[in-house]
C-alpha cells in the first residue's frame, strides 16, 4: 500500500465567503468568513481520508471546493497532476466522471419525480449521450444488483424507499460512471445504526472491488475511524491534526482531538475517570470573528499566552503525524 | 408506587392506505428520580409512545391501554384536565430546538408565557424566574440573552433554552425526545451531563428517547428496546448491554462501530425495518433475525420475565441465540 500513487493533492486551499461590508462615512471594508483557511492534504489510490470536525468547521465546504461546487479563493487542487481550479467549465465537467459525490440526506438528494432507474441512469445520459439505451439499461441493472437493490424496484420513486435504500440509490448513482474518487459527505449520519453498518460495509466492499479513493466526511469519530486509512481533524477551517487512523486514536496529540475522542461514549467500558478533564466547554466560536492566534484557544484546557498571540503551524511530530499546537503532548488515553 | 405506569399501550393510526399499528402492547413503569431509555430505530414507535403520554398524538391516532401518572389515569383525559399536567407535572424536550421554538418571539416571551399560564405569575416575576432557569442550564449572561430571539442562539444553546423551558414549572417527569441527535458530539456530551446534573438538582424522572446506544449507556438505569411497535427487551441498562438477551438488541450493539475496533467488517442486521402497514405475521423482527424459525414467523412471542428485573420477547431460549 505504501507505493500507491497519489490521486488527489490539495495544496493550501482557501475558501472565503464575502459577507456584507461595514464602514462609516463611506469607508467600506469587505469582510469575509474564512470557511476553509489554507488546507493541504493528499489522497492515494484506494485510500480513505476521513475528515472530522463539528458543524461549521469547514469540512463540507472543503469537499465542495475540491469538485468546484463552491469556488476556491486560492490554492491548488491537483487531480492526477492537473489543477482542477484552472480548468474551464467544460473540461471540469469531463473530470466529474472521475469525481463523484454522495450526500448526507439520502431522500433530499434524489429527485422525487424521477424513478430509481432514471436517477441511476442520469449520469450516463449526461456524460455518454451516445450510449445505446440497451447498454444503459444493462449497466443500471448491474449497478442496482451490486448495491443491493432488487430489479423490480427500477420503476419506483424515492419516497417509496427507506433511508438506507435511498442511500444505496445515491451510491449507485455515484458509481455508475466508474469514478476514481468518491466524496462522501456524512453519508450515514441520517441512518439508523443497523442500516448505517450495512452502508459502511457496502462502501468498503465497493472500494476494495473498484480500487476507489474515498474522502469520507463525518462528525462521528468512531465511524470515521472504522472506515479511514488516514484521519484529518478540522477546526474553524484549519487542520489541527492529521495522522494514520490507528495512530490518531492511540496517540491523539491535539487537545481538540482528545476532546472529540473523549466525547464518544464507549459501549464496552465505563467512562474513564479523567473524561471530564479531557472534555471541552462551550461551542465553536463564530467564524465571523475567529479568535486571534490558535483557533482552538477559547475552548482549550491547556491555553497559554503564546496561543493568543501566535497561530501554531501544522508541524510533523512523528512520521506521518502532523499537529497544529504549541503544546502537543502524548495523551495518557 | 411508580410515578409513571404504562400498561398495554397501543396506538393505531388510520391512514388512507389502512391501519398502522405504531405501538402495540407496550408496558413499562418508571420510579421517582429514575431514568428510562426507550431505544429503537425510526418507525419503531418510540416517539408515538412519548406523544401518547403527553396527549400529543395526531388526530388520526387512537389509543388503548392505560397510562397512569402518580396513580391518575391520563390516557384519554380531556384536553382541559390534561393541561394541568402538561408543563407543571410532565414536560417534553423535543429533538429539533429550532423548529420547536417560535422564531418570531423572544425567548423571554416564550418562557414567561409558561409561568404566567401555569403558575399565574406576573410578567416581571415570570421573566425573573426564566432568567434563573437559563442560569441553571448554564447559559452565560442570562439576563441579556433572555431577550434574544431563538436564531441568535447556537444549536447547543437553543437546546439549553428548550431544557430550561421544560423545567420552568419544576415538572416531576421530563420526556426528552432525541435531545442530542441534532448536535455535535462535544455538545452532545455537554447536554447529557447537564441533564443528569439537573436531574439531581430538581429530582425529576426522565424518559430519554433515542436511537443512540452510546448516550443510553452513560445516563440511563433502565432501557426498553422497541422494534416494530413492540417491546423486544427491557431491563437494567448495564445488564442488557453486557449480555443482551434478544437477537435484535444483540445485533444493534454489534452494529455500532467502536473506536478501538480495527477496520474489519461491521456486524450488520440484514434487511430493512418493517412496513407498519403490512407488519410481519409473527415476531416483528423475524424477517431480519438470523435465528428465526417457523414458530417465529407465525406467532408473536410474549414478553417474559427472567432474572427478576429483565424481560424479553423471543421464542428462542437465551442459549439458542448466544
Amino acid at each position: 500500500m505504501t507505493t500507491q500513487e497519489t490521486v488527489l493533492s490539495v495544496n493550501d486551499v482557501k475558501v472565503y465567503f464575502k459577507i456584507g461590508s461595514t464602514g462609516l462615512l463611506g469607508r467600506r471594508e469587505q469582510r469575509y468568513v474564512k470557511a476553509v483557511d489554507g488546507i493541504s492534504f493528499d489522497i492515494k489510490r484506494g485510500e480513505t481520508l476521513g475528515i472530522v470536525g463539528e458543524s461549521g468547521c469547514g469540512k463540507s465546504t472543503l469537499a465542495r471546493a475540491v469538485i468546484r461546487m463552491v469556488p476556491a479563493h486560492a490554492g491548488r487542487v491537483l487531480w492526477m497532476g492537473e489543477d482542477l481550479l484552472e480548468l474551464d467549465s467544460e473540461a471540469m465537467r469531463d473530470k466529474r466522471k472521475d469525481l463523484q459525490m454522495i450526500f448526507q440526506d439520502p431522500l433530499a438528494s434524489l429527485n422525487p419525480r424521477m424513478t430509481l432507474g432514471q436517477i441511476i441512469a442520469e449520469p450516463l445520459k449526461t456524460h455518454f449521450p451516445q450510449m445505446p439505451k440497451s447498454e444503459m439499461r444493462e449497466k443500471v441493472a448491474a449497478m442496482m444488483k451490486r448495491v443491493g437493490l432488487l430489479p423490480n424496484m427500477i420503476n419506483r420513486y424515492p419516497h417509496e424507499f427507506s433511508g438506507g435504500q435511498c442511500q444505496r440509490i445515491g451510491i449507485a448513482r455515484a458509481l455508475i460512471l466508474e469514478p476514481k474518487l468518491i466524496i462522501c459527505d456524512e453519508p450515514v449520519s441520517a441512518l439508523d445504526v443497523s442500516i448505517q453498518a450495512q452502508v459502511i460495509n457496502l462502501l468498503m466492499d465497493l472500494q476494495k472491488e473498484m480500487n476507489l479513493s474515498l474522502m469520507f466526511i463525518a462528525h462521528d469519530l468512531s465511524v470515521v475511524k472504522h472506515i479511514s486509512t488516514r484521519v484529518m481533524v478540522l477546526y474553524l477551517g484549519n487542520v489541527v491534526e492529521n495522522a494514520d487512523s490507528d495512530d490518531i486514536y492511540a496517540n491523539p496529540t491535539h487537545p481538540y482531538t482528545r476532546a472529540l475522542i473523549a466525547a464518544v461514549p464507549d459501549l464496552d467500558k465505563p467512562a474513564p475517570a479523567d473524561r471530564a478533564s479531557l472534555m471541552v466547554d462551550g461551542e465553536l466560536p463564530s467564524p465571523l470573528a475567529p479568535p486571534s492566534g490558535c483557533p482552538f484557544r477559547t475552548r482549550c484546557p491547556l491555553v497559554q499566552d503564546i496561543c493568543v498571540s501566535e497561530k501554531p503551524p501544522l508541524t510533523e511530530t512523528a512520521r506521518g503525524h502532523s499537529v497544529a499546537c504549541h503544546f502537543p503532548t502524548a495523551s495518557p488515553h | 408506587m411508580s410515578l409513571l405506569e404504562v400498561e398495554n399501550l397501543s396506538v393505531t393510526f388510520t391512514t388512507p392506505d389502512g391501519h398502522v399499528r405504531a405501538v402495540q402492547d407496550v408496558s413499562f413503569s418508571l420510579g421517582e428520580q429514575k431514568t428510562l431509555a426507550i431505544v429503537g430505530e425510526s418507525g419503531s414507535g418510540k416517539s408515538q409512545t412519548a406523544f401518547s403520554i403527553m396527549g400529543l398524538l395526531a388526530p388520526n391516532g387512537q389509543t388503548s391501554g392505560s397510562i397512569k401518572f402518580d396513580g391518575t389515569e391520563i390516557l384519554g383525559m380531556p384536553e382541559k384536565e390534561l393541561n394541568a399536567y402538561r408543563a407543571a407535572q410532565i414536560a417534553m424536550i423535543f429533538q429539533d430546538p429550532m423548529t420547536s421554538l417560535n422564531p418570531y418571539l423572544r425567548v423571554s416571551k416564550q418562557m414567561a408565557e409558561v409561568l404566567m399560564r401555569h403558575n399565574g405569575m406576573s410578567k416581571t416575576d415570570a421573566i425573573n424566574d426564566s432568567i434563573k432557569m437559563l442560569d441553571a442550564v448554564k447559559i452565560p449572561d442570562p439576563a441579556r440573552r433572555v431577550h434574544m430571539y431563538p436564531h441568535e442562539f447556537s444549536g447547543g444553546m437553543r437546546q439549553r433554552v428548550m431544557i430550561a423551558m421544560a423545567l420552568l414549572c419544576h415538572p416531576r417527569l421530563v420526556i426528552a425526545d432525541e435531545p442530542t441527535t441534532a448536535l455535535d458530539v462535544t455538545v452532545q456530551a455537554q447536554i447529557m451531563d447537564l441533564l443528569s446534573d439537573l436531574q439531581s438538582d430538581f429530582g425529576m424522572s426522565i424518559v430519554l428517547i433515542t436511537h443512540d446506544l452510546g448516550v443510553v449507556k452513560g445516563s440511563c438505569e433502565e432501557t426498553l428496546v422497541l422494534y416494530g411497535g413492540r417491546v423486544m427487551e427491557t431491563g437494567p441498562t448495564d445488564q442488557m448491554f453486557a449480555e443482551p438477551a434478544h437477537p435484535y438488541t444483540r445485533g444493534l450493539l454489534k452494529a455500532v462501530p467502536r473506536l478501538g475496533s480495527t477496520g474489519a467488517e461491521l456486524a450488520t442486521i440484514p434487511g430493512n425495518p418493517p412496513n407498519m402497514l403490512r407488519p410481519p405475521k409473527g415476531c416483528a423482527f423475524s424477517p431480519r433475525c438470523g435465528f428465526a424459525n417457523e414458530q417465529c414467523k407465525s406467532a408473536k412471542p410474549a414478553l417474559e420475565v427472567f432474572d427478576a428485573q429483565r424481560s424479553r420477547a423471543c421464542h428462542l431460549t437465551r442459549e439458542q441465540i448466544a
